[in-house]
């Protein structure tokens, strides 16, 4: 089965100051890499979890497939179609595909639109004809369990939950093949996460189709996706599938990163990794490893050279100099 | 599917939300009745005025008010009171007119400037700020001097004075609004910049428009009457309230009346609008907090 | 610290008895507090848990008498070991704040001033002591060092923007520890930093409850930090404590049936990879007409025809370990 989304040493820099000042600092590279050479296949019908912390890079790549965003370098195929370089005209058809789904859940719907005329958008911006749109609408609402009461009311009355339940509706409205989903559980209670959790789910089991989910909570990571990558300033450090990075963590930072969010048992075991240290800033990168600063396992080694990306076990990588 | 938290958490309707919040604001009734006291007299002008504005009758000029003439009459003879009305028509329709115009075209050029291309942005605003630059007595008196005084001087003199103020503040609320996640979510889905501009940015951005465009109607109004009085605005014998003040400035020995008259209309009609434009602020801001801004 | 003949009351740092708040808005009396009880004993790190609309904020925010103009307390006492915080006057709380009691918000730019230095804030906090100013800077060095700051004696006269998001919590923690309070409330002081800034503030936060001596009150709804860090628990749901006790007895001997239910859908604690989450169906209550009834008849996954569905006594189920509820035991461990 070929891959739905293919990215392939994706890089992605803005810039950070105008042509002005850069010429008044005598700054000659005013930009910042939030993306460094990424790369990721998705299959039909997978979710896919991308992690990581602030700056890590994840929202600014995910942005990057439905061309919010440009990348400067790299190659982003869906289903072998390039997306690189498309104009807008071209990639309009493929937005039927490819849904998002944003972080703020009431930020990301037009505030002055109803819920039946905020779910039913796509179609209008497609110019896809609808025979009966409160019909059309009611089902969106139904296949995210909303009821119809909702219809009318406004994004400003909505709880965080309903309102990421709408944002789903309108992602789902023209049969998406992927769908991006940035922070779906962040700011909602621990009791009513599993409510959009599993509603992801049961659509990829009966629809089939793919998720890409943005997170840093990694408990949700575990249980809902298939495979997983980890960033670090806009790096992969490690990918691969989930129950096996969960169960074998390789690279240091996969380790600290499972170490720092702490089981809700006061007797759990505490094996932890440590982490060191803040950070760094984008606009001073550490050299050789990036993530040396911070690394219980530095030699001198990683602070002069980039590490390679190696194979440690099947479709798993990650870049690191330690062999375990 | 298991239950789901599917109650709307704020369950009373905008409108009612609104309109108790009105009814709680005396300044805000008093704006309502005065706003509606001036346009019905525009409106119904030619249908409730007790005689002719414009006949004369020298005999009974500068009479003081009387059952006859409810504010008297001018130095022709005229009855002030119907001129009152009939200037009310005048103002409004200046007011109403230039605003309307001004308001479109500044909503256009600011979403324009706000959410095009930084060149665009950059003629627009130097566009804007050059016509702002000029004080707008002396732009009037140049118009006036080439085009010849009239009641569409003033409407044009006010459009293009009135376009840049307009222009600017939507530029500002549409930048703020650009970078909004459901602008981006949009975008997103493939919509175009005009789907964007029209739908999405548009509605969003009126409203401050439109609670600065009804306070500038009582200014306008002004601004006519003020013309007006310099002679540079309505010309005889059409009946607007600064002609009326001009004639009373002139004649203010033999009746008050006439000032009266021209006078007073100005100030309720300023007033009500002022305390009705605060009340339309209130209906676009806490209320129903779009989180535009 | 305690006097003669004094109630157990005054054993506890923060003894809140019978709290009762409600906030008179424009769709009626909204009872956001009902009858709250939390005792902080003297060196003890509680902790809050509870989700949206439980009520942590507002019991913040009564214990620092900050509250909104609209709320009322209708019932209850705030006791600060033997004082009535409700019954002090402004000048008597100004002696208390920052000094008995401090506080850390989960935004450190809530606690620090962005237009002044930080050397001037955490000189001027000190205001009450009768030392020179160069001691003030020295304590403020060491107090900063002791956080973690590198080059303190340098930092200090920086400005709270020229720090990233985790030394602007170190700085707020330093302030807030500077006069050696007796009670600490840190309310969700990692929620908005990384996961691996959250563990390291907490570790922080752990070393230095053991050095100052203090108490804590760490309100969180990470169960995950709450179980590593607390020494004991209060649950609350919907403005009640229903239950509240040893960090074990709450996390490996759960009585009441929220209780229970929150930790099973908490996804970093099920032990096997599932794919459907559990979830607690329904809402919370509609906090403006309340009945007498108990507040989570209607999520409730234990009752049964027995339960009266009335508000439940208080139960001390073991010593320490109290459940608001009539069906409820112990439950198994986990």
């Amino acid at each position: 089965m070929k891959n739905l989304l293919e990215i392939e040493k994706v890089k992605i820099r803005f810039r950070t100051k105008g042509m002005l000042k850069a010429v008044i600092d005598r700054d000659k590279d005013p930009y910042i890499e939030a993306v460094c050479g990424a790369s990721l296949t998705i299959k039909q019908g997978e979710t896919f979890a991308l992690v990581g912390e602030s700056g890590a890079g994840k929202t600014t790549l995910a942005r990057s497939i439905i061309g919010l965003v440009t990348p400067s370098q790299g190659s982003i195929r869906y289903r072998d179609q390039e997306l690189m370089g498309l104009d807008d005209k071209s990639f309009k058809p493929l937005k039927r595909d490819i849904a998002m789904m944003f972080q703020d859940p009431v930020g990301c719907l037009s505030p002055r639109l109803s819920v039946r005329s905020i779910i039913t958008e796509p179609f209008k911006i497609h110019g896809l004809p609808i025979n009966d749109v409160t019909k059309e609408a009611t089902k969106l609402l139904d296949m995210v369990g909303l009821p119809a009461s909702f219809l009318n009311s406004f994004p400003y009355q909505l709880s965080g939950g309903q309102a990421r339940r709408v944002g789903m509706a309108r992602a789902l409205a023209l049969s998406p093949k992927l769908i991006i989903a940035d922070e779906p559980t962040a700011g909602l209670d621990v009791s009513i996460q599993g409510e959009i959790l599993n509603l992801m789910y049961r659509l990829q089991h009966e629809l089939n189709i793919s998720f890409l989910i943005i997170t840093h909570n990694l408990a949700v990571v575990r249980h809902t996706s298939d495979r997983m990558a980890i960033m670090y300033l806009g790096r992969f450090v490690e990918t691969g599938p989930t129950d096996e990075i969960f169960a074998q963590p390789s690279h240091p930072y996969t380790k600290v990163l499972l170490s720092s969010s702490p089981e809700p048992d006061p007797d759990a075991p505490r094996n932890r990794v440590m982490p060191i240290g803040e950070i760094p800033s984008l606009i001073n990168r550490p050299s050789g490893c990036e993530f040396h600063t911070r690394c219980i396992y530095v030699e001198d080694r990683c602070r002069r050279d980039v590490p390679p990306n190696r194979n440690v076990g099947l479709d798993h990588d990650m870049t690191c100099f330690k062999s375990e | 599917m298991n239950e789901v938290n599917t109650k709307p958490l704020k369950e009373r309707s905008a409108t009612r939300n609104l309109v108790s919040h009105l009814m709680k604001d005396r300044l805000a009734i008093i704006g309502l009745i005065l706003v509606i006291l001036v346009t019905s007299s525009a409106i119904l002008a030619p249908m409730i005025v007790p005689h002719n504005p414009n006949k004369i009758n020298v005999r009974n000029r500068l009479k003081g008010p009387s059952v006859e003439n409810w504010l008297g009459t001018d130095q022709l003879g005229r009855d002030v009171f119907s001129r009152v009305i009939v200037g009310s028509r005048i103002a409004l329709q200046v007011a109403l007119v230039s605003i309307a115009i001004a308001g479109s075209c500044g909503l256009l050029l600011g979403m324009m400037a706000g959410y095009g291309s930084k060149k665009l942005d950059g003629i627009l605003i130097i566009l804007f700020d050059t016509i702002r630059s000029f004080p707008t007595i002396m732009f009037a008196l140049a118009v006036v001097t080439l085009v010849g005084p009239s009641l569409n001087t003033i409407i044009l003199v006010v459009i293009v004075t009135s376009i840049p103020v307009y222009g600017r503040i939507v530029r500002t609320q549409t930048q703020a609004l650009k970078h909004n996640e459901f602008i981006l979510a949009e975008k997103a889905m493939g919509a175009s910049k005009l789907r964007i501009l029209g739908v999405h940015i548009l509605p969003n951005v009126i409203g401050p428009l439109l609670i600065i465009a009804s306070m500038d109607i009582p200014v306008v109004v002004t601004i006519e009457a003020g013309l007006s009085f310099l002679g540079l605005g309505v010309r005889p014998p059409t009946a607007s309230w600064g002609s009326i003040l001009n004639d009373g400035y002139a004649f203010i020995r033999n009746t008050p009346w006439l000032v009266i008259a021209g006078g007073a209309p100005l100030i309720l009609t300023t007033l009500g609008f002022t305390f009705f434009g605060e009340a339309l602020r209130d209906v676009f801001d806490p209320k129903l907090r779009q989180e535009v801004l | 610290m305690t006097g003669e003949g004094q109630k157990q009351t005054s054993e506890n740092v923060l003894s809140i008895k019978d709290l009762s708040v409600n906030f008179n808005t424009e769709d009626g009396f909204i009872q956001a507090l009902r009858r709250v009880s939390i005792d902080i004993p003297p060196r003890q790190i509680v902790g809050l848990v509870g989700e949206s609309g439980c009520g942590k904020s507002t019991i913040i925010n009564s214990i620092l008498k900050l509250l909104s103009n609209n709320a009322e307390i209708t019932n209850g006492s705030i006791h600060l070991q033997n004082e009535d915080i409700l019954m002090m006057t402004p000048t008597q709380l100004r002696a208390i704040r920052g000094k008995r009691v401090s506080v850390i918000f989960q935004d450190p730019m809530t606690s620090l001033n962005p237009a002044l230095s930080i050397a001037r804030q955490m000189t001027d906090i000190q205001y009450r002591d009768q030392i020179n100013k160069s001691t003030k800077r020295q304590r403020a060095i060491d107090m900063l060092t002791r956080v973690g700051i590198p080059d303190a004696q340098k930092r200090l006269k920086s400005y709270p923007h020229q720090f990233s998001g985790g030394m602007r919590q170190r700085i707020a923690i330093a302030m807030a520890l500077l006069m050696k309070p007796d009670l600490l409330i840190a309310d969700e002081p990692t929620t908005a930093l990384d996961a691996t800034l959250q563990i390291q503030i907490i570790e922080l936060l752990k070393v230095l409850q053991k050095e100052f001596r203090c108490s804590v009150l760490f309100v969180s709804h990470h169960l995950g930090l709450v179980a590593d860090f607390c020494d004991q628990v209060v649950v609350m749901y919907a403005g009640e404590v229903v239950e509240s006790g040893d960090v074990r007895d709450i996390f490996h001997r759960a009585a009441h049936p929220y209780t229970k239910r929150l930790l099973e859908c908490d996804p970093a604690r099920i032990k096997t990879k599932t794919r459907i989450l559990p979830t607690i169906p329904g809402n919370i209550p509609d906090l403006v007409n309340l009945s007498n009834d108990c507040i989570f008849k209607e999520r409730c996954h234990i009752k049964d025809d027995k339960c009266p569905l009335t508000i439940a006594p208080l139960r001390e189920l073991t010593p320490g370990h109290f459940v608001q509820c009539h069906l409820s035991q112990a439950g198994e461990s986990q």
